[in-house]
């Protein structure tokens, strides 16, 4: 209980370590969301409207790079930044940078494989219509995305759960250094080791409040666009 | 606006299409002119719906040849198409006609105008802000009419324009047949409904088996019909 009140206490205070730390999570959960859709959703629509020899194969691979596990992808990325490193020379190791990077190794193949799906049937929906009406193959994609971006707005809240939720990556290629990479998620594993139940608590409630923010506004945005366009 | 580029006549000359080692349609020889409705009849499976989407380009024959106005490989710029389940694009009436003057190239200058002018004529008016997807079957169906007609059409094809639909809303779309065709809009229309070819047909095609058993001029395959399997589909026998 008194944990409870404590971290309540930390919330309603405006504690600015705490809001340090969950301006520094959002930033890089949604600065990698955003390149994971610029990336994942072209991927998704070539996947979905192109016949290409191993086609199937990709298909199967980015569902299965769905379940990359973080610890693994924050090894690659810290192996590829590390100093003796293929990249090291740019010496972004422990910088949020580095953080936004296995964020988006990770949410990528998530928007990918679930904007595919989403793309792929709408094109069986609109597919002779459209060969009908003459639309070129850039008009295509752009009509799909278009059509589908109530489903596509599903895709992204996956993949910013899959990003908010991450600690096993982040860690390793942050560091968790306090003021500089220290997120919701790796503060919370942080605090909770040394027994500051109240601010790993306080933060936890902090990040399922976001989550739960992001999901009713983007379910709003849906209810409202779906009510316009139908 | 554009270019009067005619598609008219559409040739098929020999034309076999075969899908999964199943014959469609059977070596077509067939010459469609500008003129009145030519209604395609036929029981399931007769290879009415292949023959208008081929006809319309949207497949290949796996042998013969289609050409149209003389032109093989033509692109669709000048042929609109109402499939029986028409796809409606997830956004307002009026935008999906928006929609389809763009891919028609029509100047944007024009949209306005033109999206007034179909909708009153496929008596859609009052309802271009209204979700496509929220309108009724017979509404969606007289939507994709008037979609396919802002592509400035010479030939119109209709696969089975009013299957599904009640009695009201087949005559509303019966009604937007007439008025288009009275524009010199050549429609070719496929239905299984002998009173609806009765209704608007100038001439009827019978299929069966994917060849053409009979082409005859409406009132004359109507009412002497030559062939045995004309006289059995008239009959409302079932041709097997």
């Amino acid at each position: 209980m008194h944990e409870n009140a404590s971290a309540l206490q930390l919330i309603l205070s405006g504690d600015p370590a705490l809001y340090a730390i969950v301006r520094l999570s959002l930033f890089i959960s949604l600065s990698a969301l955003a390149i994971s859709a610029v990336l994942g959703v072209p991927i998704g629509a070539f996947v979905a409207l192109t016949r290409f020899a191993g086609r199937e194969s990709v298909i199967v691979l980015l569902n299965a790079l769905m379940g990359l596990p973080p610890v693994v992808v924050g090894l690659a990325v810290y192996l590829l930044l590390s100093r003796s490193g293929p990249l090291g020379s740019l010496g972004i190791l422990f910088t949020p940078t580095a953080m936004v990077i296995a964020q988006t190794i990770l949410v990528t193949p998530i928007i990918a494989a679930l904007a595919r799906q989403t793309i792929e049937d709408l094109w069986a929906e609109y597919r002779d219509e459209l060969t009908a009406m003459n639309v070129g193959p850039l008009r295509r994609v752009t009509t799909l995305i278009w059509d589908g971006r109530f489903s596509l707005v599903v895709t992204l809240l996956a993949g910013f759960g899959r990003a908010a939720a991450e600690v096993g990556a982040i860690i390793i290629v942050g560091g968790n250094i306090n003021g500089f990479t220290r997120t919701m998620t790796t503060a919370i594993a942080l605090e909770t080791s040394k027994g500051d139940l109240a601010l790993a608590m306080g933060l936890g409630a902090a990040l399922i409040a976001i989550v739960v923010i992001v999901n009713v506004l983007a379910w709003a945005a849906r209810r409202v666009g779906e009510q316009i366009a139908g | 606006m554009r270019a009067l580029a005619s598609d008219l006549p559409i040739r098929f000359d020999t034309v076999t299409v075969r899908s999964r080692g199943v014959t469609i349609l059977d070596h077509v020889t067939l010459q469609i002119e500008a003129g009145a409705p030519t209604v395609l009849i036929g029981p399931n499976g007769s290879g009415k719906t292949t023959l208008l989407r081929a006809a319309m380009g949207l497949l290949a024959p796996t042998q013969g040849r289609i050409s149209w106005g003389g032109i093989e490989k033509s692109p669709p710029i000048r042929r609109g198409f109402v499939f029986q389940h028409p796809a409606m694009l997830r956004r307002s009436v009026a935008a999906n006609l928006r929609y389809a003057l763009r891919a028609a190239r029509v100047p944007h200058a024009y949209h306005d105008a033109r999206i007034e002018e179909l909708l009153a004529l496929v008596g859609l008016a009052g309802l271009d802000k209204r979700p496509a997807r929220r309108l009724s079957g017979g509404e969606q169906q007289r939507l994709a009419l008037a979609r396919a007609l802002a592509r400035d059409p010479v030939v119109l094809f209709l696969d089975e324009p009013t299957a599904s639909l009640d009695p009201a809303s087949t005559k509303a779309i019966e009604d937007v047949i007439r008025a288009v065709a009275a524009r010199a809009i050549k429609i070719v229309m496929s239905t299984h409904d002998l009173g609806e070819a009765r209704r608007l047909a100038g001439e009827i095609i019978l299929l069966h088996r994917g060849r053409i058993v009979e082409r005859a001029a409406a009132a004359e395959f109507l009412g002497s019909p030559k062939t045995e399997q004309a006289k059995l589909f008239i009959a409302g026998e079932l041709l097997v």
